[in-house]
């Protein structure tokens, strides 16, 4: 039985984990590549951006989340992202509007987001050095232990109180971004302007609204990550580059374009991740009897070491551009 | 028959002012280093620019030529320099003369094994198993044979490991790992190549980004191989060494080298320019849908370009881990050896081998005396926050201060494609019709 | 004071002229139909009216208010309403979320537009809840009329509506259009048909290299056997 607890902690719970954290991630790169066509590489850096910015607000005001019982950084978050939303805006104005009114081939404005990636790389760890850092600043973090209701259960199953948040800040973000797009005026704008940019514009709507609520958005969505995944770990300025192959692996898993589909695809690449590094032979034990010496005698049958995490990701994505580059969901064929 | 080509004819020779003048203005800012900072260490720093010029020669191929932004320069640089250390390194005893080069041997030949196990069960739908029944046994015989090989691995890198730190280089002449470099980072780009050419481009910068970062944590925790963070070193030269001639004359004698290399290549890539292939490639750039209608296997030749830069950026990752003398895969930086190779190329004009070679030299000049700059101008902003409003200091400021060049080569890039989106010496492009 | 009315357009793609100089008036209430050969600029002053395509010289006025280069959002707000011939539904969207977009600027008329429309075009309302990319071409044509009328435009500039239909659906969207017309709407069509379509036109144009070669009212055109010679296959 403990070995079953030992799988969940390490593969159904760390999977969901990252799970989250790389859906949340591909929905803001799916909903920019559909309305802007290119695939932003700023993404991983506006997520570490708004872990820094309720880093900032935390250190200000480390007491804020006492008087309702959560995390400061928690309660603080709303306000991150509305920095990091405004941000991703402003960027937008500053750098890829100019680009976007040249007529310029998508791949220019990906490598202006390069570009731009590095600017927000540089700040950050101008202001925040780069070393890692808690997000707790004033608070504990609650680690909750709960035991199986079955015989031989030694081991409990650990769980803390930001994945908690997390698993829970993810659902809500998923219902409502659903809500926003299938319900609201704007929301049905976007996905208008997603299918057909010339006929949203002979329709009235005006694109530039448009974009600017999908930087809001994924500015927005972009915080939340990034601070849930700081909160479960701990604040890294140099997070970005090895967060963005994983949330582009998992928005062209679930179909480009398709926010859903980035939802399923960030799932399918943080089980992907803990599953290849999970160490099978703990599983093996309880059956050693009746297998052949040779399979429970090495220590290690991890598919790949901690170490080689990002191989995980860019074989999903080659296998999924080998075999079907739309995408499970189909999506755009970028 | 006395035909010209229509689009020699069409460029009249006229005198190139705009590159005579950056030029000097290049030359004048080399004098001036060499001015301020003493030969040796500038020297050393043409040395280094001249490594550059070589990937950037590489990546304006791509990205001039072809339109194929590479994001994982530095992959294929760590490649090269992989090749450099492994075959000129000297031989290491420890691990040749016990017996775990057969037990390598060994391991090796059960990975093919397992490859042209797994192969032939993808073909197994040829004697008649239903395809499904297929895959399943493909993925499940994939699966396990993985596992026995990684161990079968695992156990003889380990050996290696504590018996004779690592396998150390083949002892052979410097000149055949840069071009064993090439070969790689060239393998490894037709690899790349082929599943992300056919598709958008953004998908190729996505995946050379990605395989960058996988051939560094490779190189970086092989300790078997590259002695991972331990580094190795002294890495022999091509030339005498400073401790022969002394520093500045070993460092001339290098740049010798690497010129020399940047003159052939270039001028090959003159010839192939004005070539078939060459038109073929303008004409595929300048309109790939009237090229694919004219019957033109556009992918191959794509392929053929990718395939090509990334041999000249593993050859300049060879030259430059030559000249180090240091093989530490942890030096391999995104910043350094990627997105710097990218600011050389578009300053410089994608696809003018001339301006990308200028990019090279003037930016790297830039890059190297911008650290000391950029120290300074934190030291004035400490200094008159301490004054002002009586701020602490933080301590790591040196570190602090580099990050400022992270920002401003990014700056430098949006930039560029706002204002010269052409570059410097931007590339004619003839539009025909 | 008609409803609109052109004069003298220059305009083009680019540097390259496509309009030298074409006139168009359409009274409220009319169907104007532009006829002539491929190449002659019948589509781009379709765009240059709706803003698509700049105008270099000459006038365009709406009720006597210039609107020559203005965005097409601006134009929608002004009562003008666009079909482009290709790509005119958002293939993702369901029929009614379609529709709504066309009232994006005028979130108060929804409800009773989307009624008036199902009037118009009643196999819209039993599809209402499919994807638009599911439909056929004919219905297709329908959501992208259907789509530029929820805005309530006083003129409706239709590309060659029946491009690419059978002779069954082509008839059923001339209906239609007359239909939509009969409610108010001046309606201003590019057509290759150009017989049926000048049947049915108050005024025809009939564009020949980016200038106006006749124009008259749809009978008189259909009548002229210079036109007919020319034009209209004999």
């Amino acid at each position: 039985m403990n070995e079953l607890v030992f799988f969940i902690n390490n593969v159904v719970i760390a999977g969901s984990v990252s799970g989250s954290i790389y859906a949340i991630g591909a929905v803001g790169v799916t909903l920019i590549f559909s309305i802007m066509r290119f695939a932003h590489f700023a993404h991983g850096d506006m997520m570490t951006f708004g872990a820094f910015m309720v880093l900032l607000l935390t250190t200000a005001f480390p007491g804020a989340g006492a008087a309702f019982g959560v995390p400061s950084a928690l309660i603080l978050l709303p306000l991150a992202m509305a920095l990091t939303a405004l941000l991703a805006v402003g960027i937008d104005k500053a750098f890829y509007k100019p680009l976007r009114a040249h007529g310029v081939k998508p791949i220019v404005l990906v490598i202006g987001s390069l570009g731009v990636t590095l600017m927000l790389q540089g700040l950050i760890r101008l202001f925040a050095g780069t070393s890692g850092q808690s997000l707790y600043v004033d608070d504990r973090k609650e680690i909750f232990r709960l035991a199986l209701p079955f015989e031989g259960a030694r081991a409990p199953v650990v769980i803390t109180e930001p994945q908690l948040y997390l698993f829970v800040i993810t659902l809500v973000a998923v219902i409502g971004l659903h809500l926003f797009l299938n319900r609201s005026r704007l929301g049905k704008a976007m996905r208008a302007m997603s299918d057909n940019p010339d006929l949203a514009q002979a329709s009235g709507i005006n694109t530039n609204t448009i974009v600017a609520v999908t930087w809001v958005i994924a500015g927005g969505l972009a915080a939340i990550a990034g601070t849930l995944l700081s909160l479960d770990v701990t604040f890294k300025p140099d997070l970005s580059f090895f967060l963005l192959l994983p949330i582009f692996a998992a928005a062209i898993v679930g179909g480009v374009g398709h926010p859903y589909g980035a939802v399923a695809g960030g799932f399918v690449v943080g089980f992907a991740e803990t599953l290849a590094v999970f160490n099978w032979s703990v599983m093996l034990r309880p059956f050693r009897d009746s297998l052949p010496e040779w399979l429970t005698q090495s220590g290690n049958l991890a598919f790949v070491g901690t170490e080689y995490k990002i191989v995980v990701p860019f074989f999903i994505l080659v296998v999924i551009l080998v075999w079907r580059p739309t995408g499970i969901f189909k999506g755009k064929v970028i | 028959m006395e035909t010209k080509r229509a689009d020699t004819v069409a460029a009249p020779r006229r005198f190139p002012l705009r590159e005579v003048i950056l030029f000097a203005a290049v030359l004048v800012a080399v004098l001036g280093v060499y001015a301020v900072m003493g030969p040796a260490y500038s020297t050393r720093m043409l040395v280094e620019a001249s490594c550059y010029a070589i990937l950037a020669l590489g990546l304006t191929i791509q990205w001039g030529y072809a339109g194929q932004f590479n994001a994982g320069v530095m992959g294929f640089v760590a490649l090269g320099g992989f090749c450099a250390m492994i075959f000129s390194f000297p031989v290491n005893p420890d691990f040749w003369e016990s017996e775990l080069p057969g037990e390598l041997g060994l391991a090796l030949l059960y990975m093919i094994a397992a490859v042209v196990v797994v192969f032939g069960a993808t073909r197994l739908n040829r004697l008649g198993v239903p395809k499904k029944l297929r895959t399943v046994i493909a993925i499940v015989l994939g699966v396990v044979l993985y596992l026995v090989v990684v161990n079968a691995f695992r156990g003889v890198t380990d050996q290696i490991e504590s018996r004779a730190g690592f396998i150390g280089g083949l002892g052979l002449p410097v000149g055949v790992g840069w071009i064993f470099g090439g070969a790689l980072a060239g393998g490894v780009g037709y690899f790349i190549g082929r599943v992300c050419l056919g598709l958008r481009s953004d998908y190729l910068a996505i995946a050379t980004l990605g395989i960058a970062e996988i051939i560094k944590a490779f190189l970086k925790n092989s300790d078997w191989l590259t002695r991972g963070t331990a580094t190795v070193s002294p890495l022999p030269w091509p030339v005498p060494g400073p401790a022969e001639v002394g520093f500045t004359l070993a460092r001339a004698l290098y740049l010798s080298v690497t010129a020399v290399v940047i003159a052939v290549i270039f001028f090959l890539l003159s010839r192939a320019y004005h070539a078939p292939w060459g038109r073929m490639i303008r004409a595929i750039r300048d309109n790939e849908v009237s090229a694919a209608a004219m019957g033109k296997d556009i992918n191959k030749r794509r392929l053929e370009i990718f395939v090509l830069g990334c041999i000249l950026m593993g050859i300049g990752g060879a030259a430059m881990a030559s000249f180090n003398t240091m093989f530490d895969p942890q030096g391999y930086l995104p910043l350094n050896h990627t997105f710097l190779v990218l600011v050389m190329v578009i300053l410089g004009g994608p696809g003018n081998n001339l301006g990308t070679i200028f990019g090279a030299v003037a930016v790297y000049i830039i890059w190297i005396m911008s650290a000391p700059l950029a120290l300074f101008l934190m030291d004035m902003a400490v200094a008159f926050g301490e004054g002002a409003f009586g701020w602490e200091a933080p301590t790591n400021l040196d570190s602090r201060a580099l990050q400022a060049r992270v920002f401003v080569i990014g700056l430098l890039i949006t930039l560029v494609l706002r204002y010269a989106p052409k570059g410097l010496l931007p590339e004619k492009v003839r539009h025909h019709g | 004071m008609p409803l609109l009315d052109a004069r003298d357009v220059h305009g083009g793609y680019g540097g390259m002229n496509i309009l030298n100089g074409v006139d168009m008036t359409i009274e409220a209430d009319e169907i104007g139909v532009i006829v002539g050969p491929n190449g002659a600029g019948k589509s781009t002053m379709l765009k240059a009216i709706f803003g698509l395509l700049h105008v270099s010289q000459g006038e365009i006025l709406l009720r006597g208010e210039p609107i020559h280069n203005l965005p097409p959002n601006k134009l929608v707000q002004k009562g003008m309403g666009f079909v482009p011939q290709e790509h005119n539904v958002f293939p993702s969207l369901t029929v009614k979320e379609n529709l709504e977009m066309g009232a994006f600027l005028k979130p108060d008329n929804v409800k009773r537009m989307l009624k008036q429309v199902y009037e118009f075009f009643p196999p819209l309302h039993d599809k209402r809840h499919q994807p638009a990319g599911e439909l056929s071409g004919g219905q297709r044509q329908m959501v992208a009329m259907g789509r530029a009328l929820m805005a309530e435009p006083s003129l409706l500039l239709l590309d060659e509506p029946t491009a690419g239909l059978s002779p069954l659906f082509m008839n059923e969207i001339f209906e239609q259009v007359k239909l939509v017309n009969s409610a108010g709407v001046g309606i201003l069509m590019v057509e290759q048909n150009a017989k049926q379509a000048l049947a049915i036109a108050d005024r025809g144009f009939v564009l020949a290299a980016g200038q106006n070669r006749f124009t008259d009212t749809g009978a008189a055109l259909l009548a002229d056997p210079e036109v007919a010679k020319s034009f209209l296959g004999g």
